[in-house]
């Protein structure tokens, strides 16, 4: 069954309202202020207890440059005006986890610093990164499409970069198009949809109403939702394509003709328990909760959701690390704010355990087994050896406060629980890793 | 002790787990409960919740003063430390601090406070008789553990996102090392004698033991519990008797203390209590050990010679921080 969406409109227009995320241009560097005031900080270099000779001649500080690469996208506007992005959504984050490591730097004379380049053409970006890196970047923040992230870790491949990937839940970059100078900080598609299939197995909401969008990210994503309801139990009994035009954002009024169609829409469906919905972009889902034929509650992308952050999370000494962000920013941490941070900090954590500036030294540091990072997640985070995507607890949460914590108690593995979401390394298809 | 007591105590112990504990004398323990915005007050004879009080906010670290006739607590969400009589517990007054108060310490002259501010970098230094705050010393992000060297010189502070125990000269309220832990230190800790810092770190999962003179490691402990998940395994607390023998270290989520031997660092025992065990305190005699365990709203008691958990003692909602006051 299919609606049309966009003759519900009043006046509907027919081209997409498009928002553009952030016009910021300047580049924001964190300059090395925070320089070290304790050099002699080294373990194997115990300082005399007199703090006045705690203080031997100062050397240079090791400078680590860290660059954000964002590809600005057209992308259809919210439907609600609480989730336009910020300008600086991800990129906040990343300046948080710089001021982090600075304050750590200052006792080891290490100091961290960020540029940030900005636009639509991959090939574009890749030049002006390429730049940085023979500047002497190895760092890179990339928060990008997946097809422009392939392009871009392309052209770096072979040169003293590691790319870390913010911006996207694909899961084919973790598997088949997987690249050796890429690790994945953003957790995927199938571990998000996971966290939320073994919460809703949890639950004994174990039929599923699948109503997926149209767009190709709505079907990657209800592709994840099938596979996590196999893979726990749950069953998909009844499955609709919600065909729409998006209109434009605001129309006045519109509401009358919703509270028509979702019912509507959501008619006559097989008894189910809970509906899952897919839409990544954001252009029906929110329609769905209170609306449906039945009374059901709505998981997906709307309604319950999985995700890496939450602003109001508050768990693990969460509260100071909220605070610090609001200090910084004035407004509260996204899930891309988080990953950025968490990207920065891995850099920040190999650059305190190695104290050198040594790329090859910190990369081998950063993809051995043993390397793990404290994220405000309960355990640590470390990444998967077979394709470079980072293993972490994920938040299952309605709009407004945290409902779970997933792996779910008694989805059991043999190595780590945190295995049990997403495509875990029997089924991968990653071959640029050495396992 | 009055022979009534101890029978009673006895009866108490061999009810809850069908074995005799060795009695303790009558000490008092206060516990402070983060979400309730209270105090519990046990007496640690008939191991009995004496009185419970209202205090300031989400109330955490808590010590005595030097004479024993304060309860010092920081209520870190009023961003301030209070101050109650001990006996009566009645307010007596605040101290300020940074923002956050999360866990501090008083040094031997029992003058000054040390507080940790988790939210700002920064130790603030408290002169407890003026009220006032007399120094502000940098460290690493979200400082933690406090630990005072016996001889009130040095200072350790961990911070938990910096990973570090920083060395501070009380003298001078300088650092004058920063040493690189596990992740995420909790908490900081000498024995009495001064010979040895253990600092725990939660999601690191293991304990550091430092010689305080040239600050190398002495060793570090790993813990391995049958059925229990590595990552659920998550030191905080650490509390080491007066002879320096044994130590404890509270292993959070794995609903675990593990007691361990000084000279070898090797872990004699897995004692299971309450759910989530992050704070703990010895009885002055070091006959008991009382954990507060957040999760399960209560405090488990351990008797130390047998090595086991005789007592829980329903709390107020998650039990944070707990002090054992010799009257």
């Amino acid at each position: 069954m299919t609606v049309s969406f966009g003759q519900y409109f009043q006046g509907a227009a027919t081209a997409r309202r498009s928002f553009q995320r952030g016009a910021m241009l300047a580049a924001i560097v964190i300059s090395a202020g925070a320089l070290a005031l304790h050099p002699a900080a080294a373990q194997d270099k115990p300082a005399a207890p007199d703090a006045s000779a705690a203080a031997p001649a100062a050397k240079d500080a090791l400078t680590y440059s860290i660059l954000y690469v964002r590809q600005t996208r057209e992308k259809p506007a919210p439907l609600s005006l609480l989730d336009l992005p910020s300008a600086d959504d991800g990129i906040a984050g990343a300046k948080l986890a710089i001021s982090d490591n600075n304050t750590t730097g200052k006792f080891l004379n290490q100091s961290f610093k960020l540029d940030v380049i900005e636009g639509a053409d991959a090939a574009d970006l890749s030049r002006q990164a390429l730049e940085k890196i023979t500047a002497g970047t190895g760092y890179i923040i990339a928060d990008m499409e997946p097809d422009s992230l392939l392009k871009f870790s392309d052209a770096l491949a072979g040169k003293p970069a590691l790319i870390a990937n913010v911006g996207s839940a694909d899961d084919s970059l973790r598997e088949e198009n997987c690249r050796a100078n890429v690790l994945h900080v953003a957790p995927t598609r199938t571990m998000l949809a996971d966290a939320l299939g073994q919460y809703l197995s949890w639950k004994q909401w174990r039929n599923w109403f699948l109503v997926s969008g149209s767009q190709p990210d709505d079907k990657a994503f209800a592709e994840a939702l099938r596979r996590a309801a196999k893979r726990f139990g749950s069953k998909i009994v009844e499955e609709r394509e919600f065909k729409y035009q998006s209109g434009s954002r605001r129309s006045d009024g519109g509401f009358e003709q919703i509270q028509q169609q979702i019912p509507q829409f959501t008619q006559n469906a097989k008894d189910h328990d809970v509906v899952v919905v897919a839409d990544e972009s954001g252009q029906f889902g929110d329609y769905m909760p209170y609306r449906t034929w039945t009374a059901r509650p709505v998981a997906g992308t709307s309604g319950l959701t999985a995700t890496s952050w939450h602003p109001a999370l508050e768990l693990w000494g969460g509260t100071q690390f909220q605070n610090r962000f609001r200090r910084l920013t004035n407004r509260l941490m996204t899930p891309l704010d988080y990953d950025a941070w968490l990207a920065v900090r891995v850099i920040g954590e190999a650059a305190s355990r190695k104290q050198t500036t040594d790329f090859k030294t910190l990369s081998a540091f950063i993809h051995a087994p043993e390397f793990e990072v404290a994220a405000f997640k309960g355990v640590k985070t470390t990444f998967r050896n077979w394709n470079g995507q980072l293993r972490q607890p994920l938040i299952v949460t309605t709009p407004k406060l945290l409902v779970s914590i997933s792996p779910q108690p008694g989805f059991l593995h043999q190595f780590t629980e945190l295995d049990t979401l997403g495509i875990d390394k029997p089924e991968t298809k990653c071959k640029a890793y050495a396992q | 002790m009055f022979r009534s007591n101890l029978m009673l105590s006895a009866t108490l112990a061999a009810l809850t787990l069908g074995f005799t504990a060795v009695p303790a004398s009558a000490y008092t323990a206060y516990i402070t409960n983060e979400k309730d915005n209270s105090l519990t007050v046990i007496d640690t004879e008939k191991l009995e919740v004496t009185k419970t009080i209202k205090i300031g906010q989400r109330p955490r670290g808590v010590v005595l003063s030097k004479d024993g006739k304060l309860v010092i607590i920081c209520t870190s969400d009023d961003n301030i430390i209070q101050v109650y009589d001990a006996k009566t517990l009645e307010f007596v007054k605040t101290l300020p601090s940074g923002p956050d108060p999360e866990l501090l310490v008083l040094h031997p002259d029992g003058k000054t406070l040390y507080v940790a501010n988790e939210d700002d970098n920064l130790v603030t230094v408290v002169d407890i008789e003026q009220g006032k705050v007399v120094s502000d010393i940098p460290v690493g992000v979200e400082p933690e553990g406090m630990g005072m060297s016996p001889d009130g010189k040095v200072l350790v502070n961990t911070s938990e996102t910096t990973n570090m125990a920083h060395f501070i000269d009380t003298a001078s309220h300088k650092t004058f090392d920063n040493i690189l832990v596990d992740s995420r230190p909790r908490v900081a800790i000498f024995n009495a004698d001064g010979t040895q810092l253990w600092v725990s770190s939660e999601i690191g999962g293991t304990v550091a033991v430092f010689n305080p003179a040239d600050r190398k490691l002495i060793g570090k402990i790993n813990f391995e519990i049958q059925g229990i998940a590595k990552e659920a395994i998550q030191p905080v607390g650490v509390r080491i008797t007066k002879d320096g023998k044994k130590a404890f270290v509270a292993l959070g989520p794995a609903n675990r203390v593990a007691i361990i031997d000084t000279a070898t660092l090797k872990v004699e025992k897995y004692v299971l209590v309450g759910q989530r065990v992050w704070q703990m305190y010895l009885t002055p005699d070091d006959k008991l050990l009382l954990t507060t365990n957040g999760a399960s709203n209560d405090v488990s008691v351990i008797d130390v010679a047998a090595q086991k958990a005789v007592k829980s003692i329903k709390t107020g909602r998650y039990p944070w921080g707990v002090v054992i006051s010799k009257d």
